[in-house]
């Protein structure tokens, strides 16, 4: 095929970018994701630019830009505030630590070692966020600039070889090359389902000729997920350069990008990506002087989980309700609108543009024999350091729970961690040394799902995680299957039963037999995996659900209804003040004497424990 | 007062309000999410006036069709909500750090019910959502836009205050 002569030099754009980047002086990266926003990021901002006004008093730069970036990854840690010429990295930056950064260290060249990570173990200061455990234990691929440009200016994204890909994948003009690399790369779908990507490329572009699109699946649904969310918000560029190259590998001129509404910043910033895109012909007509355009559209979700799945994103698209449609006839071959539709999650393609720049051999010498290169996960829970981070697929459990994350919180000990969201399922310490892959992960009954990891510790209830994920997909459970929308209502009866320690053990032979039945009657993904949480904690913590239905008590001391409240009599002085508290008269005693509770008038509310003055009233 | 839970105020609807809104989506069927965003922006909920008008407005559109996709969704609400709209986070991460307590909160701050979607000055309506994406800050709060990070029932009861004193 001939190659393409395209009306700009790439390499020229970058040039002047960098030096536009030059032009701003000290830098001073500012995170302003969503989670150091709601730690005060834009009063920082505002404050370092108030005090940033007078550079004349700056010593060797003679300007000084404030650059709000993207989502970091640390966001327990936010505000969290980096002048790379400085080798520093700030955490917990409040307004008003503004001035003694500005003073002390930017311009007393001192810096201010009392905002500087601590490493909990050593107790040590740590000047560079690559020296930091939670950075340095990461390989950041998808994630790689978010948090050191500025998400809201092309400029930064071009110095950092934005849309570098797509100019060479137009000159070379050889759109089957493209699905070849990516194939050879063994990139896999990041959303959840792990469907080989350059499999999924070909098959859409087999209908090459006519009408079709490109869907970004941004409607990251997954509770305690938000890697596809800082991809949007911290480097959008890469999001639009990796649908482009889809686009013109497949042969499609539009696309659609899927976000879901509770994400309004990441809308905020791919409407601006779009419009600079356009406006420097990344996107559009005739995209740098070739043959190919394409357009970008966005449509924002209205809250249902179901629509991640790919035909029930479509119906969403579409304005309808969404409802997954059976498969056949698969999007690659009648997708939206009824034309052939290539649909990827956002990081699998934000992995694009940095395959095709890198080659497929380089990331495919990362990850496992099956799971190539690098997956983000988002890491929360009773975790030390929760955030968003990046590591080769195939890094250990314990890798990063205990080296990234820093181990559990408060000291407390490790039960149990829940990836893949409602989907997924349950890994317990003997799973701590698994490599975390696609299949050694399905082989132990979880998945890696979109990559959401829940840490959970020893005051955690199992089964009370079970009925939240179940109550979860009761509520999202659409309702075309009878089986899900019947099945998934059941279980939850069942699991609210058992917490409420009114179980008895048949309910667990019902609860996987209803769980069979759902996985087997329904037709999407939804209905399909909704029962995993339950079978997990069936597996791997049938102790507790016994506890709860047998001895009725609840071993994590979570479930309120197995709950007793009691008075230590050797602590209670007789001042009365529970009694006078409890709301249904259920405590008894004279004056100076212990008292007593009468467990049954007593409604549990914990009322009197928190009107104690010595402590005295324990839950047990 | 507010129309708020009143639901004997009936909310006046517009057509001139609903075709201009029709208009900016081109009538177009494939808008209809986008168009009953922006319905419920201007009303802060849906009236059954509005989806009826905007279902035999639209071509290939039945009201029921409406209702259904304004029932689908989660985002849609048939009933008033507040002025101040509260979003409690109920995902993994904040439900593990204890979203529960700080609903309960506010639930009792406010006087609210299991189930009731708006106090009965119309001032706040209460919902749970599955999760906002801010998981390191779990629990979150999220109040009209505003996002308050890792909330304890004492942190919303200072929150609360200080809207509650605001509207004084």
């Amino acid at each position: 095929m001939e190659k393409t002569s395209l009306n700009i030099d790439i390499k020229e754009e970058q040039k002047q970018a960098r030096e536009e980047i030059k032009k701003q002086g000290l830098r001073v990266l500012v995170c302003a994701g969503t989670g150091c926003v709601a730690n005060g990021a834009l009063g920082v901002i505002e404050r370092f630019k108030e005090l940033g006004a007078d550079v004349s008093v700056l010593s060797d730069y003679d300007k000084m830009t404030i650059v709000p970036t993207g989502c970091h990854g640390f966001c327990e840690q936010g505000v969290l505030v980096s002048i790379p010429d400085k080798h520093v990295t700030y955490v917990k930056v409040r307004y008003k630590d503004v001035e003694e950064i500005y003073e002390t260290h930017i311009r007393g060249g001192k810096p201010v070692e009392r905002l500087l990570y601590t490493d909990p173990q050593t107790k040590e200061h740590i000047f560079k966020d690559e020296d930091i455990n939670f950075y340095a234990k990461q390989s950041r691929t998808a994630l790689k600039n978010c948090g050191n440009i500025n998400a809201e200016d092309i400029d930064e994204a071009i110095a950092v070889r934005g849309y570098e890909a797509l100019y060479n994948v137009l000159e070379e003009n050889n759109p089957d090359a493209v699905i070849e690399t990516i194939e050879k790369s063994g990139l896999r779908g990041r959303g959840g389902g792990g469907f080989p990507t350059g499999r999924k490329w070909r098959f859409t572009a087999a209908n090459r000729g006519g009408k079709s699109y490109v869907v970004c699946n941004g409607d990251e649904g997954d509770p305690g997920a938000f890697m596809d969310r800082s991809i949007m918000e911290g480097d959008p560029h890469k999001l639009l350069e990796g649908m482009a190259i889809a686009a013109f590998a497949i042969g499609a001129d539009e696309g659609y990008i899927y976000v879901r509404a509770e994400y309004p910043l990441a809308i905020k910033r791919l409407k601006k990506a779009i419009k600079d895109a356009e406006a420097r012909n990344f996107l559009g007509k005739n995209i740098m002087g070739s043959d190919f355009s394409f357009t970008i559209h966005i449509k924002e979700g209205a809250g249902a989980f179901v629509c991640g799945e790919e035909t029930a994103l479509i119906a969403s698209i579409e304005g309808e309700r969404g409802m997954p449609r059976p498969k056949p006839p698969f999007p690659a071959n009648k997708g939206l609108f009824g034309r052939p539709t290539l649909i990827n999650n956002v990081e699998t393609l934000a992995n694009v543009p940095v395959i095709m720049l890198n080659g497929a051999d380089w990331f495919a010498k990362m990850g496992t024999e099956t799971s190539k290169g690098t997956k983000t996960f988002a890491l929360t829970g009773e975790v030390n350091n929760t955030g968003l981070i990046e590591v080769p697929m195939g890094t250990t459990l314990r890798q990063i729970i205990f080296d990234i994350g820093g181990g559990i919180r408060g000291g407390k000990k490790f039960k149990a961690v829940q990836i893949g969201g409602p989907s997924g399922g349950c890994l317990t310490e003997e799973h701590l040394d698994l490599p975390m892959d696609y299949d050694s992960l399905i082989k132990a009954g979880a998945m890696v799902g979109s990559g959401g990891l829940v840490v959970m510790a020893e005051d955690t209830c199992m089964v009370e995680v079970a009925r939240f994920f179940m109550n979860f997909t009761k509520n999202e459970s659409c309702g075309k299957c009878v089986p899900c929308r019947e099945g998934t209502k059941n279980m939850l009866k069942i699991l609210e039963k058992i917490v409420q320690g009114k179980g008895e053990l048949s309910d667990l032979d019902l609860l996987e037999e209803l769980a069979r039945t759902v996985k087997e009657g329904s037709l999407c993904g939804l209905g399909k995996t909704a029962p995993n949480p339950v079978l997990s904690t069936l597996k791997y913590f049938k102790d507790e659900y016994i506890a709860h239905i047998v001895d009725k008590k609840c071993p994590a001391g979570v479930c309120t209804a197995l709950k007793t409240v009691v008075i230590n009599e050797e602590k209670c002085k007789g001042c009365t003040k529970c009694a006078r508290t409890c709301p249904v008269g259920a405590i008894e005693g004279t004056v100076k004497q212990p008292h007593h509770i009468n467990q049954d008038k007593c409604i549990k509310c914990e009322a009197c424990l928190k009107s104690c003055p010595f402590k005295a009233i324990e839950l047990k | 007062m507010l129309g708020g839970a009143d639901m004997s105020i009936a909310t006046k609807i517009s057509t001139k309000k609903l075709d201009e809104i029709l208009q900016i989506y081109d009538y177009k069927k494939s808008n209809l999410i986008a168009i009953l965003q922006k319905v419920q922006e201007e009303y802060r909920y849906l009236p059954e006036e509005a989806m009826i008008y905007i279902g035999t407005k639209i071509e290939g559109l039945s009201p029921a069709t409406v209702l259904g996709v304004a029932t689908f969704y989660a985002q849609f609400s048939l009933e008033p909500k507040g002025k101040f709209e509260i979003k409690v986070c109920d995902g993994t991460a904040c439900h593990v750090r204890g979203s529960m307590p700080v609903l309960n909160a506010i639930r009792q701050k406010l006087n609210m019910k299991e189930g009731q979607l708006t106090s009965e000055n119309g001032l706040f309506s209460l919902e749970t959502v599955s999760c906002l994406g801010a998981c390191g800050l779990a629990p979150v709060v999220v109040i009209n836009e505003k996002v308050y990070p890792q909330m304890t029932s004492d942190a919303i009861n200072i929150v609360l205050d200080t809207l509650l004193k605001e509207e004084e």
